[in-house]
């Protein structure tokens, strides 16, 4: 219980070991955690984050598949559409044919009528002409009468 | 122990276990008392290890306590070492054994200092991890029983008058040298942080201090002031050394004296033992709280020797 020069001892005992965990022991073990505790929080940050990704993505992939059934139902609507066009078209064009091919026997028989009046035209001096001789008993002129005959095969 | 040195009354016993292993120097022309009665005057001054209560008591100061130092010094190089080597290998992966528990103590300082000092210094927590674990190590000898280690140095010596103190914190020696330590980073700081001029202001002008127009007032309040402040300063390293010394010295006899008891005979040894038990369940309490007092205080003194007073004159 006396005072001696363990006092002394103790204090410079003291200095040192304090000196020894204040450089050796101290700054290891504290960077160990720090960097441990840094670790944590950036992982747990990067776990939110991708929690946030996700439910992003998924809303996306939500939104994408919505904007491909609209676009599939569009692209459908528009084939539907050109189909039944496509068809009143055919049926515009056939009609027009059909059009087209009676305006031309028309015009065809037109001109076979026209053709055999033509024919006929040309053949009527001579029936004529033949007819009044057999009531006339003498031969006419040809020549004399054509004027009159002219004027009859224009009548018929 | 009691029973193997026949000659040793309860007085005796108590005495011896209170006695450091001192080693110091006689002065020229002491008389050495020997164990058959009769005795040698010394010659020379020589340095000696003390063979008696009377004899340590008469080296004065120039002796040291072997045992105080050996045990404080082998419990603080086992603390620094198993720390360091923690450190050296330490994961920033999962922590496990003693790493885990290594950083439990250091995360449960550091957070104890951070509450109480804010200023920047680096040395402050490691200085707290270094007086907490110490100081729990030293006082933690006191659970090992009080006669197993004396008796094991009695036997390796084979002197049955071989004084030996297992518990360093029961030498006030040791308490109050932390604590003159302390005391010195105290003054060391204050004189750092605010000046030497500050320093002497602050255990001048402090709890009174007069405005500008009552200026003579302060030639009465500075003695004043610096009798209250000195004493303020230097109770604080004798409080910090004896609370921790006190408590420890006052655990170790009671373990003495429940020591007693073995050597009376059975049924009282076995009261005892379970006395002893129970003393040293409540003591677990003791030991920790005493090393997280110390550390917490020498942390409070640090901050206010870091604080500085002076914005408020």
């Amino acid at each position: 219980m006396n005072i001696n020069l363990t006092l002394i001892g103790q204090s410079i005992t003291f200095f040192i070991f304090v000196w020894f965990c204040w450089k050796f022991v101290w700054p290891a073990l504290l960077g160990v955690m720090q960097t441990r505790e840094q670790k944590i929080a950036e992982g747990l940050e990067a776990a939110e984050r991708a929690d946030k990704d996700l439910e992003l993505a998924q809303k996306k992939a939500t939104e994408q598949l919505k904007e491909a059934k609209e676009q599939a139902a569009s692209i459908v609507d528009q084939a539907n559409k050109r189909a039944s066009q496509i068809v009143e078209e055919a049926k515009e064009q056939a009609v027009a044919e059909g059009e087209r091919i009676k305006a031309a026997a028309e015009a065809e028989v037109e001109r076979e009528i026209s053709s055999a009046r033509e024919e006929l035209r040309g053949q009527v001096a001579t029936l004529a002409l033949a007819g009044a001789e057999k009531v006339l008993g003498a031969s006419v002129d040809a020549k004399a009468h054509a004027e009159m005959l002219d004027k009859l095969a224009a009548e018929l | 122990m009691a029973s193997s040195s026949e000659g040793l009354t309860a007085t005796g016993y108590i005495q011896h276990h209170l006695q450091n292993m001192t080693y110091g120097k006689l002065p020229a022309g002491y008389a050495r008392h020997n164990a058959d009665g009769t005795s040698t005057v010394l010659e020379n001054s020589t340095w000696t290890l003390a063979h008696s209560s009377q004899e340590a008591k008469d080296m004065g100061f120039t002796a040291i306590h072997v045992d105080t130092m050996g045990w404080s010094i082998l419990l603080a190089s086992l603390f620094c070492f198993m720390f360091w080597r923690v450190g050296k290998k330490a994961t920033e992966g999962v922590p496990r054994g003693v790493q885990s528990f290594v950083e439990l103590i250091v995360d449960f300082v550091n957070n104890t200092v951070k509450d109480i000092f804010h200023h920047k210094n680096t040395m402050i927590a490691p200085m707290g991890l270094t007086i907490f674990c110490w100081v729990f190590l030293m006082n933690l000898m006191d659970l090992i029983p009080v006669d197993w280690l004396p008796s094991a140095a009695m036997w390796v010596t084979n002197d049955s008058h071989f004084f030996f103190k297992v518990v360093p914190t029961t030498d006030p020696n040791a308490t109050l040298g932390m604590a003159i330590s302390v005391f010195a980073l105290m003054i060391f700081f204050s004189i750092k942080e605010k000046g030497a001029w500050g320093f002497v202001k602050e255990l001048t002008c402090h709890p009174f201090f007069a405005p500008k127009k009552l200026w003579y007032l302060n030639i009465v309040l500075i003695p004043i002031n610096f009798i209250l402040e000195t004493v303020a300063l230097i109770a604080k390293p004798i409080s910090l050394g004896l609370r921790l010394f006190g408590n420890m010295y006052a655990g170790e006899m009671i373990f003495i004296l429940i020591a007693l008891l073995f050597s009376v005979g059975l049924v009282l040894g076995v009261v005892g033992g379970v006395l002893q038990w129970a003393w040293a369940v409540f003591h677990i309490l003791v030991i920790t709280l005493q090393a997280f007092i110390f550390m917490v205080l020498t942390t409070v003194y640090m901050a206010m020797a870091h604080d500085n007073h002076d914005e408020e004159h």
